[in-house]
């Protein structure tokens, strides 16, 4: 096969050997149910806790305030269902931003159906959330603040600890998909003040599927899946074990390479940013330039559409993502993108690079050259430059 | 995703291009929704399609179905281009996914705004040809960075 170069990874990663190897026994040797009462039960039960005593460690919190998920998704949904469901009493207000992942602002939507109040927050042209609107959203009724830690288009990191602080002064709930953030930024619940918080596997070289939330103890949350005592009875059915075992050892590595590695992917980014803005003309970057995520690059390319971009990456064996509409299966370009203030028909030019522990220097290069070409095939063939040109040269 | 006609005419889109002094040109489609299509024609005197170009912004489908509507125009006559229609132009693309069925329909649009603008200069009216609706709505952005 040939050698991909794969850039994508805000959409998933690689599962890592060391993860793989984790995982496998508990396929084969380790089978048994953990609720049950002999030792091979007992095998599943012990790594199900390791797993969640690794994660609470990672983030400054307890084991029993870790519940496992299917994944960053069901982790937003829970969250964000649940509270609104026990805190209704209080009140039926909601605060989130227009730049949040789908799994929050559809059921935000839903909610609104169902007889909640929510408001979305602006952003400025770097995407970061506005915590003067924030102060001023905040309403007697309102239960629940829920602002992504990273975005994962843009990578913005936000001002959690500011929002967190505004929450906790206020005495409303906290919650922060996390997704993009785990495993890549240092989090500590307690110094961020954060409630709770979504995360997932195959976001940091773990497996698909397995996710968790962290609930913080004495937060009234209801039961999100009936029908067993797992999790401590909030979230039932038989433990994804061999899943878990598997974020359990993703979540180790993420966090004993963390400081290295970021360090390293960093340096990469600002390496492809600066060559890109440098070489192509009429380009962007998108997101913040200083409180980002290091593995985060996202450009915008005016006079090119970013599907188009993104297959002939791919014929150079390039993997990428794009905000343009036709890879969001709407006429419209990213919900992301229009929010930091790009007109439609510049958001339909982007295009989406994620680093990975695994990139190297010679990675980037190779991107940079495919990367320039592309856009000048594109552009030849785009009546959008051609009128330019005319009008301007 | 995209049959292996569509990838083949997105890898090597025919015709792609412009014609100076065209006998017809036009342009549909807006950039809000993330398409433009210009078609440039050469038609002779008899009323035959000499030569055709495109230029296109816009996904795969976009540049895939331009493509494939200027091979299927060039040569005709004028009244045989009119019946390439987006039907026909997917056809021969061996299909395209449901949403991008629109994209097929740019193309017509878009020999349809070259044949109108070619009427108009020439002072004709062909017949069955309706005036086309879907041009530019918007003026061009002039961002820079």
């Amino acid at each position: 096969m040939e050698r991909v170069i794969y850039l994508d990874n805000a959409a998933t990663t690689q599962t890592a050997p060391e993860v793989v190897d984790a995982m496998l026994p508990f396929f084969s040797e380790h089978y048994g149910n953990a609720s049950t009462v002999y030792g091979l039960g007992s095998k599943s039960k012990e790594a199900i806790s390791k797993a969640r005593e690794t994660i609470a460690g990672i983030l400054g919190a307890k084991e029993n305030e870790i519940y496992f998920t299917a994944g960053g998704t069901e982790s937003d949904n829970w969250a964000l269902k649940a509270t609104a469901e026990a805190y209704r009493e209080k009140g039926n207000h909601i605060i989130t931003s227009k730049i949040e992942h789908h799994a929050i602002l559809h059921t935000c939507e839903y909610l609104e159906k169902n007889g909640f109040e929510v408001t979305y927050l602006d952003v400025d042209e770097s995407g970061v959330v506005k915590l003067d609107q924030l102060k001023a959203a905040i309403r007697p009724t309102t239960i629940l603040i829920s602002i992504m830690f990273a975005n994962n288009e843009i990578g913005t990191i936000e001002p959690v600890e500011e929002i967190g602080k505004i929450a906790s002064e206020h005495g409303i709930l906290f919650h922060t998909d996390a997704v993009q953030a785990f495993g890549q930024v240092p989090i500590d619940v307690d110094a961020l003040h954060i409630d709770m918080l979504s995360a997932s596997g195959h976001k940091l070289n773990g497996p698909k599927g397995i996710g968790f939330l962290y609930i913080r103890k004495g937060v009234k949350i209801r039961s999100f899946i009936h029908g067993g005592a797992q999790e401590r009875k909030r979230r039932a059915g038989t433990e994804n074990v061999p899943g878990i075992v598997g974020l359990g050892k993703a979540a180790e590595l993420a966090a004993s390479t963390m400081e290295e590695r970021t360090a390293k992917e960093r340096e990469l980014r600002d390496y492809l940013m600066a060559r890109v803005l440098k070489e192509i003309p009429f380009t962007r970057v998108n997101g913040s330039r200083t409180s980002r995520l290091a593995n985060n690059v996202n450009f915008c390319f005016q006079f090119i559409e970013g599907e188009s971009l993104l297959i002939m990456l791919d014929m150079e064996g390039i993997c990428g993502s794009s905000g343009s509409a036709c890879t969001s299966g709407s006429l419209d370009p990213s919900h992301v993108l229009l929010a930091i203030g790009l007109p439609h028909e510049i958001a339909h030019g982007s295009l989406r690079l994620t680093l990975g522990a695994d990139t190297t220097r010679e990675d980037i290069d190779l991107t940079i050259e495919a990367v320039k070409k592309i856009v000048t095939q594109l552009r030849e063939m785009s009546p959008l430059y051609e009128d330019y040109m005319k009008k301007h040269v | 995703m995209y049959s292996e006609k569509v990838m083949d005419h997105f890898k090597n889109p025919r015709n792609m291009g412009e014609i100076e002094n065209p006998s017809g040109v036009g342009t549909v489609g807006n950039a809000k929704c993330g398409d433009i299509m210009r078609m440039f024609l050469d038609i002779d005197e008899n009323g035959v399609i000499q030569e055709v170009k495109f230029k296109t912004f816009g996904c795969g489908a976009a540049v895939a179905t331009s493509s494939m509507a200027t091979e299927l125009v060039k040569g005709k006559t004028i009244q045989e281009a009119l019946q390439v229609t987006n039907k026909a132009v997917m056809e021969a693309l061996d299909g395209l996914p449901p949403v991008k069925v629109h994209c097929s329909l740019l193309a017509e649009e878009a020999i349809h705004a070259a044949l109108w603008d070619y009427a108009e200069k020439h002072g004709i009216q062909i017949e069955g040809l309706e005036k086309p609706k879907n041009d530019i709505s918007e003026e061009e952005e002039e961002e820079e960075y």
